[in-house]
């Protein structure tokens, strides 16, 4: 089954072609990458398809149903999460705090509950609770979900953030360069996790540079340059394509690297 | 004793106590009407702490709704023999649909752009209410019916001392539930990220708005409150200047501090009182000890000296 497709997408930031007619169909289960040098448009196609942007042409589809505009809440209570590139994280609140915002798409009681404290109210509290544990213990920050997220360090604030995604109870999740900025020991652990959501029927789209992550885990790749497709394929395939080698390391280098 | 304190509602319990037990200090009734005056204006406070230290949303016109709640309490009962309590309600009925309506529109701006929106509606209620004078009696303003419940007349500042404390209380609990709630978390995700909040399903304009209609309901019963204390009003209830009023409380106390808005309305009621013995320097000496608690406790006062606190605990 396609769980996501995306149908010649663009868009134009002061008339540059931020995305250019990008098409692709993502099978449910997995983990399909997208990867390519900076500014390729990987970040912007995200946001596209998360509801942050709308698109100038082309259509997404969601589980078969046409998406294409929708506001991102309605896309996360359709059961998208993403997380961010640049840290998106609530500060000021403590780290399960943090995940229970997560639970947001799950949770039913009103104002006027929430203002009077109604019994409603402090079920619905220990409901999110309860589920927002579990999330947390999944990227092993159970211990500081106490802390304010401000105070945590910022391998843990990626985490946090998956942690975050996870406990709306995504089908789709987003992983925007969750390694980014990761000691090879906190990338090894990130593998792990995205491995552990992927387990668990969670389809997976990750932008991501570590090459060694994306060749690992990836069951398909996709290939973005100068805000258009240039490739697609599985691990093998992607790093003998030509075009891609010289995508990024240019004509030359890639002579050299043949050589 | 420390579960109690460290309950939700525990600062609540303190401050309940000290308002039951503050008037027996006062020597005369000129220090219930001040202490009214701190307790209505801290109602007003809480309310747009709920939207800025919150929702992380300004509002500069909020002394709007200031103006609507107490001019409801002024034309009701002058002009349709309606029960002047049952004008407080409708004036925070009235409050809290112009909010709807106006907030739709106004709360997708951000930052500067949020700050002039409302200051245009602060500045658009002041006008109407100076402009509209076969109502509103002008800028000389128009005389307040006291209030009567049944046959019992509210008069004197003693009875409003008792009226606005417990009235600010019940505001107080409505807002620190709000807090530890789905809704709660939901407005300072908002103000945090909202992007974040909006990828993680909040309707954030949905969640936006309705901060907005609490906090203008707020204001508008403060507002009857201040006008049936005083029983007379003119348009500067709504004035731009009570507007920066009710932000510098909120900033000074804390933002997002329940208890830090008592305390800067407290500071902005109380010192010009106690300053007048100053005469032409009294609003300079304002402005510099005002700027002093911001430079010396930048996140407010009751942040700023819980933080100093735990600095010295540890």
């Amino acid at each position: 089954m396609t769980i996501l497709e995306a149908e010649r997408l663009s868009i134009s930031f002061g008339g540059v072609r931020a995305v250019a007619e990008v098409s692709l169909a993502i099978e449910a289960g997995g983990v399909f990458s997208i990867i390519g040098p900076n500014g390729a448009g990987k970040t912007t196609l995200f946001n596209l398809v998360s509801g942050l942007y709308p698109p100038l042409e082309g259509r997404v589809r969601l589980a078969g149903e046409d998406v294409t505009g929708l506001a991102p809440d309605r896309l996360a209570r359709r059961g998208l999460s993403r997380t961010f590139q640049n840290l998106q994280v609530f500060f000021r609140m403590t780290a399960l705090e943090n995940v229970m915002v997560g639970r947001h798409r799950h949770e039913t009681s009103g104002l006027l509950a929430d203002l009077l404290h109604l019994p409603a109210t402090s079920r619905q509290n220990q409901r999110t609770r309860e589920a927002a544990r579990p999330a947390l213990a999944r990227v092993r920050l159970e211990a500081e979900a106490d802390r304010p997220a401000g105070a945590l360090p910022y391998g843990a604030l990626k985490r946090l953030e998956i942690a975050r995604a996870l406990a709306s109870e995504p089908k789709l999740l987003l992983l925007d360069e969750p390694a980014a900025g990761c000691n090879p020991v906190e990338t090894r652990e990130i593998e792990e996790i995205i491995r552990s959501i992927v387990k668990e029927g969670v389809t997976v789209v990750l932008v991501e540079h570590d090459m060694r992550l994306v060749m690992n885990i990836s069951d398909r790749i996709h290939v973005l340059a100068n805000g258009r497709t240039l490739a697609e394929g599985n691990a093998a395939e992607v790093r003998s394509n030509k075009a891609v080698v010289e995508a990024y390391l240019g004509a030359q280098g890639a002579e050299h690297a043949v050589d | 004793m420390r579960a109690l304190i460290e309950h939700r509602l525990g600062a609540l319990l303190v401050i309940g106590v000290i308002a039951v037990l503050l008037p027996l200090t006062f020597p005369s009734a000129y220090y219930y009407r001040v202490a009214a005056l701190v307790f209505i204006f801290a109602l007003a406070a809480v309310g747009l702490n709920l939207l800025m230290g919150f929702a992380g949303q300004v509002s500069l016109g909020h002394a709007g709704f200031l103006g609507i709640g107490a001019y409801a309490v002024a034309i009701g009962p002058t002009h349709f023999e309606l029960a002047s309590w049952l004008c407080v309600v409708g004036g925070g009925v009235l409050s809290g649909l112009i909010a709807f309506v106006v907030g739709r529109p106004v709360l997708q701006l951000k930052g500067h752009y949020l700050a002039v929106a409302t200051l245009g509606f602060g500045l658009l209620v002041f006008i109407v209410l100076s402009n509209e004078a076969g109502w509103t009696g002008g800028p000389d303003g128009m005389p307040v019916p006291r209030l009567e419940l049944f046959s019992w007349r509210a008069r004197g500042p003693d009875t409003w001392y008792w009226i606005s404390a417990a009235t600010f209380l019940l505001a107080a609990v409505l807002a620190l539930n709000l807090i530890d709630s789905p809704t709660g978390r939901a407005l300072r995700a908002i103000h945090d990220s909202e992007v974040a909040a909006r990828v993680l399903g909040v309707d954030v304009a949905r969640q936006k708005l309705a901060v907005f209609v609490v906090s203008a309901i707020y204001a508008s019963v403060a507002g009857s409150y201040i006008a049936l204390f005083n029983g007379h009003i003119t348009p500067d209830i709504a004035g731009f200047l009570r507007s920066i009023e009710l932000v510098a409380m909120v900033v000074l106390g804390g933002m997002g501090s329940i208890a830090g808005s008592l305390v800067g309305a407290a500071v902005l009621v109380l010192l010009p009182q106690m300053l007048t013995g100053l005469h032409d320097y009294e609003q300079m000496m304002l402005g510099l000890i005002i700027m002093g608690f911001m430079i010396f406790l930048r996140q407010g006062i009751v942040p700023g000296l819980t933080a100093a606190r735990d600095r010295w605990r540890s």
